[in-house]
């Protein structure tokens, strides 16, 4: 890409009048982009609680979910939440080494969430296609997981440049909070999505 | 994001801060960040998928001269169909009308460099094009068959592979709305020169502001209902297969969730369009500004809440259908409230008949006309009768073609001196004008008739009661063809030898006209301080002129 234009470019011509910058709204735009992302979950949300309420049975016979194991992984990607909050206290001090010791524990316990959810998969008796509430199980604990990964990936991505001195600081760490902010949203979706598959099917 | 990586690469490194004094031809053509270069972007991209669509309806139009099908293979037709809308929407008037004019005019507009994340922009307008190719790509695989709507079960059981890059079509094209939605909300609140207040903020960038609100909320849920149609049809799930405890109509509310804003979305921009041609060409402050602005907002939250509109002989409930009925004519209100402002306007203007305006005028007739036949439409005892039949057909014609392709013509002529510093000619325009009413007239017009008389829509053949109706439909589109002509020969030409325009042709008061035609890279100089209303026209014509 070539002449990428920046709000303060110091170039053509009188450079020094009014190229101010503006204030970094990455972290606003995140959000906003997350009401949206949030209400792709929602139509998912309402689609199974129609479902649900259409149906002799939910679940099926057959097709009835764990309980032990998902409840253990929600117990991890819940606090895993507060974890990465440490990194970005941390951070906010300055401190690049508690940012990626704890960021690397978030990364760890999200890590250990997506194999219990594959472990969950490949042990459950039935797949994708066993009957319609087995599509949605899968569809939206897969969607979910999805997220998760991306949200690694968003971790990973933070560490990886902490390694560069000075590239995350006391006042400087938009990508730092950005990640964080993602990882919550994941673990807020799970939190419904929880409820909803898991939970309801005890009452 | 730019300008992170500005504070990131800090002093020293000069060269990441250049950029060109200007911008060389082929640098339309690439990953450039630079919102002006956008907006034209999307608005030449976004013609030329008209284009492609309009010869869609005229094969159509060409099949429904006769009775009988005989010029198209009728699963042709039925792709021609599907493409037709799908493209019009999704590829001709949301990137037009939003990320068109929207991206080249917020900014300027607003007296910002840029939009607040420029290569978000960027990334926004790219996705558009596998968009395009995939659609087109389509036709290799036959087409998808079952309708801009594409409804199970007929989405389920035809042309699987065309029908699953149909669906990956949308959610391209759903991404940008998504992206380039986020970024407008965020320029629209935060970077407005500090010397404007929001009662000063241009009305289209109100309408784009509660468009794209409008967008971030619905367009997931379209999304949504899609990945589960794709995984209905190609990896064995059953969500809208009744056979297997699915449910079809799931599928018609999570889709018309998304689909009925997305009207919407291809109005409110125009109605931006409108409130900033008008006053500049009747030489009158705009009448009712906070009412034409909160007006959009209310459609915007108001419109939420009616798409069951579009369902009413889905096998819905009584009680919807009284909710729904009333929920839409509550939605025509606000519709009203900026139609009486622009009359007002109008009203004891010094109204000049440039084709800008004639273009807007034209705008106001029709949409009145699809607004009230979309008032009839929202009334389910009425619209039990006339649903799936031509009658619903001219109703969203009116206001889509009457409605966004008039209002993105009258932004064309009002700002293609600003965006290439040469007017249109004014006599081709008026030729543009009165070809295009007088088609859309004839071609649209006589479909109400077609409705009340039951012929559906969606069909190749039909009975032969109805020729002589169709004919008229047929010669109507293809004077809309010819109509094109005019003004595609009118901009290519004054695009480098048309008049030469200054920096204020039109005498306007919104900031777009305080720099250069075409504007600097960035805009200003200097960037312009805001000492009066976008639309304070009168006290010194009075006393000039
Ligand atoms: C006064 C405001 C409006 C009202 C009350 C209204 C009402 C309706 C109703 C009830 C239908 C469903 C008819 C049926 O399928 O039986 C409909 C269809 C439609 N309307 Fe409107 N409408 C209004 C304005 C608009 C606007 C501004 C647009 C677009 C710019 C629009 C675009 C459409 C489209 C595309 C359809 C057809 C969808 C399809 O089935 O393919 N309408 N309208
Ligand atoms: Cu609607």
């Amino acid at each position: 890409m070539q002449g990428t234009v920046d709000s303060n470019s110091q170039s053509a011509g009188d450079a020094a009048i009014a190229h101010e910058e503006h204030q970094d709204l990455r972290v606003l735009g995140l959000l906003i982009f997350l009401c949206s992302e949030f209400l792709m979950f929602a139509g998912f949300f309402v689609l199974f609680l129609v479902y649900r309420a259409e149906a002799a049975a939910w679940p099926p016979e057959g097709t009835e979910v764990e309980l032990l194991l998902p409840a253990i992984n929600t117990v991890i990607l819940v606090s895993s939440s507060f974890v990465i909050h440490y990194g970005d206290v941390a951070i906010k001090k300055g401190d690049v080494g508690g940012l990626r010791k704890w960021y690397l524990i978030t990364a760890a316990m999200g890590a250990v969430f997506l194999c219990g959810q594959i472990y969950e998969y490949a042990t459950l008796g039935y797949g994708l296609t066993t009957n319609l509430f087995s599509n949605c199980f899968y569809l939206m604990t897969g969607f979910h997981g999805l997220h998760v990964f991306i949200g690694l990936l968003l971790i990973l991505g933070v560490l990886w440049r902490s390694r560069r001195e000075g590239h995350y600081g006391a006042e400087k760490h938009t990508g730092v909070e950005m990640a964080e902010i993602y990882w919550h949203f994941v673990d807020i979706v799970w939190i419904v999505l929880f409820s909803l598959i898991y939970l309801l099917t005890l009452i | 994001m730019a300008q992170a990586n500005l504070t990131d690469r800090g002093a020293g490194n000069f060269s990441v801060h250049h950029h060109p004094e200007k911008w060389k031809w082929y640098d339309y053509f690439t990953f450039n960040v630079d919102h002006k270069v956008i907006g034209i972007q999307y608005l030449v991209t976004s013609f030329a998928f008209y284009l492609i669509g309009g010869l869609m309806a005229l094969a159509m139009r060409a099949e429904l001269a006769t009775p009988n099908s005989d010029l198209l293979d009728p699963n042709l037709y039925n792709a021609f169909l599907t493409n037709h809308g799908t493209i019009m929407i999704f590829l001709w008037i949301v990137p037009g009308a939003i990320g068109g004019f929207g991206n080249y005019l917020v900014p300027l507009m607003i007296g910002a460099r840029d939009m607040a994340f420029p290569k978000l922009n960027a990334l926004a307008f790219w996705v558009t094009i596998p968009a395009g190719a995939l659609l087109l790509g389509s036709f290799f695989f036959g087409g998808a068959q079952a309708g801009w709507t594409s409804y199970p079960p007929l989405s389920l059981i035809t042309a699987n592979t065309a029908q699953s890059m149909w669906i990956l079509a949308i959610v391209f094209a759903g991404t940008s709305s998504i992206l380039g939605a986020v970024n407008f909300i965020i320029t629209i609140w935060k970077m407005r020169v500090p010397s404007m207040d929001w009662d000063q903020l241009p009305l289209f960038c109100w309408a784009i502001l509660a468009t794209s609100i409008l967008a971030l909320f619905s367009t997931p849920v379209l999304a949504a209902g899609l990945v589960l149609l794709l995984f209905d049809i190609n990896f064995g799930t059953s969500f809208f297969k009744p056979d297997a405890g699915g449910d079809v109509v799931m599928y018609q509310h999570l889709f018309w969730f998304y689909s009925h804003p997305a009207v919407y979305l291809m109005i409110l921009p125009i109605f931006g369009i409108m409130s900033e041609v008008i006053p500049v060409h009747a030489r009158k402050p705009i009448f009712g500004y906070k009412a034409i602005a909160y007006s959009s907002l209310t459609i915007c939250l108001v419109g939420l809440f009616v798409w069951v509109h579009h369902m009413f002989t889905s096998g819905t409930p009584p009680w919807m259908r009284m909710f729904f009925t009333v929920s839409t004519l509550i939605v025509a209100v606000p519709t009203g409230v900026k139609i009486f402002s622009w009359v007002a306007t109008l009203w004891g203007g010094k109204i000049r008949y440039t084709s800008a305006m004639l273009f807007a005028i034209g705008l106001l007739v029709m949409f009145v006309l699809g607004g009230l036949s979309g008032v009839t439409l929202g009334t389910a005892p009425v619209d039990i009768h006339v649903h799936d039949t031509y009658y619903v057909v001219a109703h969203f014609h009116y206001v889509l073609f009457g409605g966004s392709v008039f209002g993105i013509y009258a932004g064309f002529y009002h700002w293609f001196p600003k965006i290439t510093g040469h007017y249109l000619n004014e006599g081709l325009g008026k030729l543009h004008f009165v070809l295009t009413f007088i088609g859309t007239n004839l071609t649209f017009l006589p479909m109400h008739q077609l409705g009340l008389q039951g012929m559906p829509r969606r069909v190749a053949m039909y009975d032969p009661q109805f020729q002589t109706i169709n004919q008229i439909c047929t010669f109507g589109a293809f004077l809309l063809g010819v109509s094109v002509l005019p003004f595609l020969i009118n901009a290519i030409w004054s695009w480098s030898r048309g008049a030469k325009a200054g920096g204020n042709p039109w005498d306007a008061k919104t900031l777009e006209w305080t720099t250069d035609s075409p504007p600097a890279i960035e805009n200003w100089e200097v960037l312009p301080v805001v000492t009066q209303g976008p639309y304070a026209y009168g006290e010194e014509h009075l006393t000039v002129e």
